[in-house]
């Protein structure tokens, strides 16, 4: 047999849940169409969540239309770190991370993550491309995001190269099933999307420990850049982070979400976005398959998905 | 989410499958026609559609009709024409003839003749029109002198005599006198060639006719010249020799005039073909009102024309049923879900090798162009003009230069959905921007993967045969891609990208 592919009688017996499956079963059944610009607006979902009390990065302003454009660097006055997103943009595009400002005799410039200089004309044009709606769902226009940076623990900063680590968890009907820790490397160009070369890491449900790291799909045990040991990571306050990750479906009331969150060193675990269609390569991180678990939350009853938030993560610990 | 039990979408199924069966059995077992094609006889079905603005008074509409001839059988005709009363008139010059008493307005009269294409090619005689005797006067009236002693000089007989004359006209670097005629006559030199027959005391007219390519629509007749000898007459394309080896249809036989309106003015006739194949006994006994059953409600009750439209129409749903294969059973990953499927489309018209050549030097140009408009920091809207634009000049570009070193297969790049392209271009470099070039590699190669795939399928004969003879076959596509929607079992690449789980040994 050829070593490159395995047989689909092993995936079913592993329990590994594919793309086909996940869009009929998961997405279109759980996750109700009408509630989709709640996950893929980031304003609005700032708003929703913001209202029940999770925590998100703190929002310094919203440009709506083009003319706030020019206004831009008034509107950035004071602010040397931020983040600017497009409302509407999904899979990490167009984010665009400021850490710093210089100036010289041809005018300001702003420190990308990556130590790339922009000018004050480059930001405006990348503001501008947002609105226009470069970066959103379907090319409508949008309105460009800008928040605070976060700064990681210190515990995470020797995990990650240029980005912040984001951890992911997949809430079906509200019980945590799977989680990952998503780790920026060179490769990604500090960016946190495992498809271009960000390191995933599984996590154990019950612990929060590092179950298992990968890259390209293919296990590793040290970050390629920094040469950590992958597998000693772990995540503090793991249960305060899975039960906020659980209260995003009783705010939302999709029943199948992925959520990235990250450990701000002085807020504490922050909400990051929702994603309405998270991958699958959480369960190559964890190698294990995400169908075996979703099949016990199929059976639960929808008295069972309306218990609280911690009584569904001490359940969810206590099967996974 | 409520959803339908699997009881009764199986059900669906079932029935949309039985319908279809029961739908190709009923038009296989009634109308005789074949399933699969081999022992069938092409049938052509030519359209002509006069269309005049008629003055207010009566109205009389005279025609020419194609009569049996080399190559072809006339099987039946008719005609379409509320309010007229209509005869073919036979004889030398067959004819059709419209007329009515009052009528304005513009105008559309149909004339339709199914042909079998049949391989007896025994000369029809046509008896010779009347000699006549054409002036011209100077300098061409020497001219034509001149050009007639030289092609008579080097000839044997009156077919021989046309084709010096024909060639002469045709040369590149021809004689001062030849240039003269041909820049004079140069929209009708067939006709200028039967004038100098004629003055040479030939029998010669100019006659017109048609090439059958199937889907055509709106053609025009091209003009042919017709030179007898004794009761023999033969035929000469004029303009250059035949290189195609389509069908050719001589709708008119002996020069006299294709169409004539009397009481109307701006008058024109278009023709559309089409190409079916029939068992031959059907051919022989179907008649074409026949078809007006309930049961029988396909397109082959339309007119040629959209017909025509269909035919193309009616691959669609095969093309889409690739793509969900591909994509579901699969997994390619293809930049815009159906846009293969067009680009397959524009494949069947341009033939594989052009079309993709074609394809590969649009994206690749446009994605070049994009890059520049990229730095100019338009709005959106603007920006994906710009490519619109671009994608025309540029394939502009390709036809004039492909048609200056003679590649005239290069003309055909304009059968591309110009629009989808600019997409396309736009889709794929904001992905090159983003996710790098390897993945505008995987999304550009699938999607070319899924066009081929969809173009082979839809470019099938014998998938051309059963979508357009054979409504059921809907029915059974559209059963098997609903189908395909509930599969939620594993893609075959998924195979290999969840090979990690295999068990180390």
């Amino acid at each position: 047999m050829i070593k490159s592919l395995i047989s689909p009688f092993s995936l079913k017996r592993l329990g590994i849940l594919g793309m086909n499956r996940r869009n009929r079963d998961y997405i279109a059944r759980y996750n109700e169409r009408s509630l989709f610009p709640l996950v893929d607006n980031k304003l609005i979902t700032r708003k929703t969540i913001g209202q029940a009390g999770i925590p998100t990065a703190e929002l310094i302003t919203v440009v709506q239309v083009q003319s706030q454009v020019n206004d831009l660097l008034d509107l950035l006055a004071g602010y040397d770190e931020f983040v600017i997103k497009p409302s509407k943009g999904s899979g990490g595009k167009g984010i665009v991370v400021i850490t710093g400002r210089d100036n010289d005799s041809e005018g300001e410039y702003f420190r990308k993550s990556s130590g790339v200089l922009l000018s004050a004309d480059d930001l405006k044009r990348h503001v501008s491309n947002i609105l226009s709606g470069l970066y959103s769902l379907g090319g409508t226009s949008d309105v460009a995001v800008i928040e605070s940076l976060i700064h990681t623990v210190d515990e995470f900063t020797r995990y990650s190269v240029e980005g912040v680590p984001d951890i992911r968890v997949i809430i079906c009907r509200g019980y945590p099933v799977m989680a990952m820790i998503r780790l920026s490397t060179h490769a990604s160009d500090g960016k946190a999307n495992l498809h271009q070369g960000a390191v995933g890491v599984g996590l154990d449900m019950k612990t929060g420990h590092a179950v298992r790291a990968v890259q390209f799909g293919k296990a590793v045990t040290h970050h390629p850049d920094t040469g950590q040991d992958l597998l000693d990571l772990s995540i503090p306050d793991w249960h305060t982070l899975l039960v906020m990750a659980a209260r995003c479906y009783d705010v939302t009331g999709l029943g199948y979400l992925g959520i990235d969150m990250v450990m701000d060193k002085r807020h504490g675990p922050l909400l990051l976005e929702l994603n309405a269609r998270p991958g699958l390569t959480i369960q190559v991180a964890n190698n294990a398959g995400l169908l075996t678990r979703l099949t016990k939350i199929d059976a639960l009853s929808d008295a069972e998905t309306r218990l609280p938030a911690e009584e569904r993560v001490r359940l969810s610990q206590s099967w996974f | 989410m409520k959803r339908p039990s699997k009881l009764s979408f199986f059900g669906l199924i079932t029935l949309l499958l039985a319908v279809g069966v029961a739908l190709i059995l009923h038009r296989h077992w009634v109308y005789e026609i074949p399933l699969v094609q081999g022992e069938t006889q092409v049938v052509w079905s030519v359209e002509a559609r006069i269309e005049f603005i008629a003055e207010d008074g009566p109205v009389t509409v005279a025609m020419a009709r194609p009569t049996e001839q080399a190559g072809f059988n006339v099987l039946r005709e008719s005609g379409a024409s509320p309010g007229y009363g209509l005869n073919f008139i036979d004889g030398i010059e067959p004819r059709a003839e419209w007329a009515v008493r009052n009528a304005n307005g513009v105008q559309k009269l149909y004339y339709q003749i199914d042909l079998l294409e049949s391989n007896h090619l025994s000369e029809t005689n046509v008896v010779p029109p009347k000699l006549y005797q054409p002036e011209w006067q100077e300098p061409y009236s020497s001219a034509v002198n001149s050009i007639r002693d030289d092609a008579f000089a080097t000839s044997a007989g009156n077919f021989t005599f046309a084709r010096e004359l024909i060639k002469r006209f045709n040369e590149n670097e021809a004689p001062q006198h030849v240039q003269l005629l041909r820049r004079a006559y140069s929209a009708n030199l067939p006709s200028l060639i039967a004038d100098i027959l004629n003055y040479a005391q030939v029998q010669a007219t100019v006659v017109y006719g048609l090439e059958l390519e199937d889907g055509r629509r709106r053609q025009l007749l091209t003009p042919l010249l017709r030179v007898w000898e004794g009761n023999k007459s033969q035929i000469f394309f004029v303009n250059n020799e035949r290189t195609t080896d389509k069908p050719f249809l001589l709708w008119e036989q002996r020069g006299a005039p294709v169409l004539e309106v009397i009481g109307g003015r701006d008058s024109n006739v278009r023709f559309s073909m089409l190409r079916r194949e029939a068992s031959t006994y059907t051919a022989l006994t179907e008649n074409a009102p026949s078809q007006e059953s309930l049961l029988n409600f396909s397109i082959h009750s339309l007119p040629v024309a959209e017909q025509a439209m269909f035919k193309t129409i009616l691959l669609l749903p095969v093309g889409a049923l690739v793509v969900c294969i591909l994509r579901i059973l699969v997994g390619l990953r293809t930049s815009g879900t159906f846009m293969p499927v067009l680009i397959a489309i524009a494949f069947m018209q341009t033939s594989l090798g052009t079309g993709i050549v074609g394809f590969v030097l649009v994206v690749a140009l446009g994605l070049i162009i994009r890059g520049y408009l990229s730095r100019l920091n338009l709005l959106l809207v603007a920006r994906i003009s710009a490519v619109i634009v671009s994608v025309i000049a540029i394939i502009s570009l390709f036809s004039v230069l492909s048609y200056k070193l003679g590649l005239t297969e290069g003309l055909k790049i304009m059968f591309f959905p110009m629009v989808i392209m600019a997409w396309t271009i736009e889709r794929m470099s904001i992905l090159w921007e983003e996710e790098g070039g390897r993945e505008v590699m995987i999304q550009g190669g699938g999607s070319l993967l899924t066009a081929v795939i969809a173009y082979g399928a839809m470019q099938h004969p014998l998938m051309q045969h059963l979508t357009f003879n054979f409504m059921g076959v809907q029915f059974i596509l559209m059963a098997l891609i609903l189908l395909l929607g509930s599969y939620t079992g594993f893609r075959l690449l998924e195979l290999h990208r969840f090979a990690v789980f295999r068990k180390p040994r």
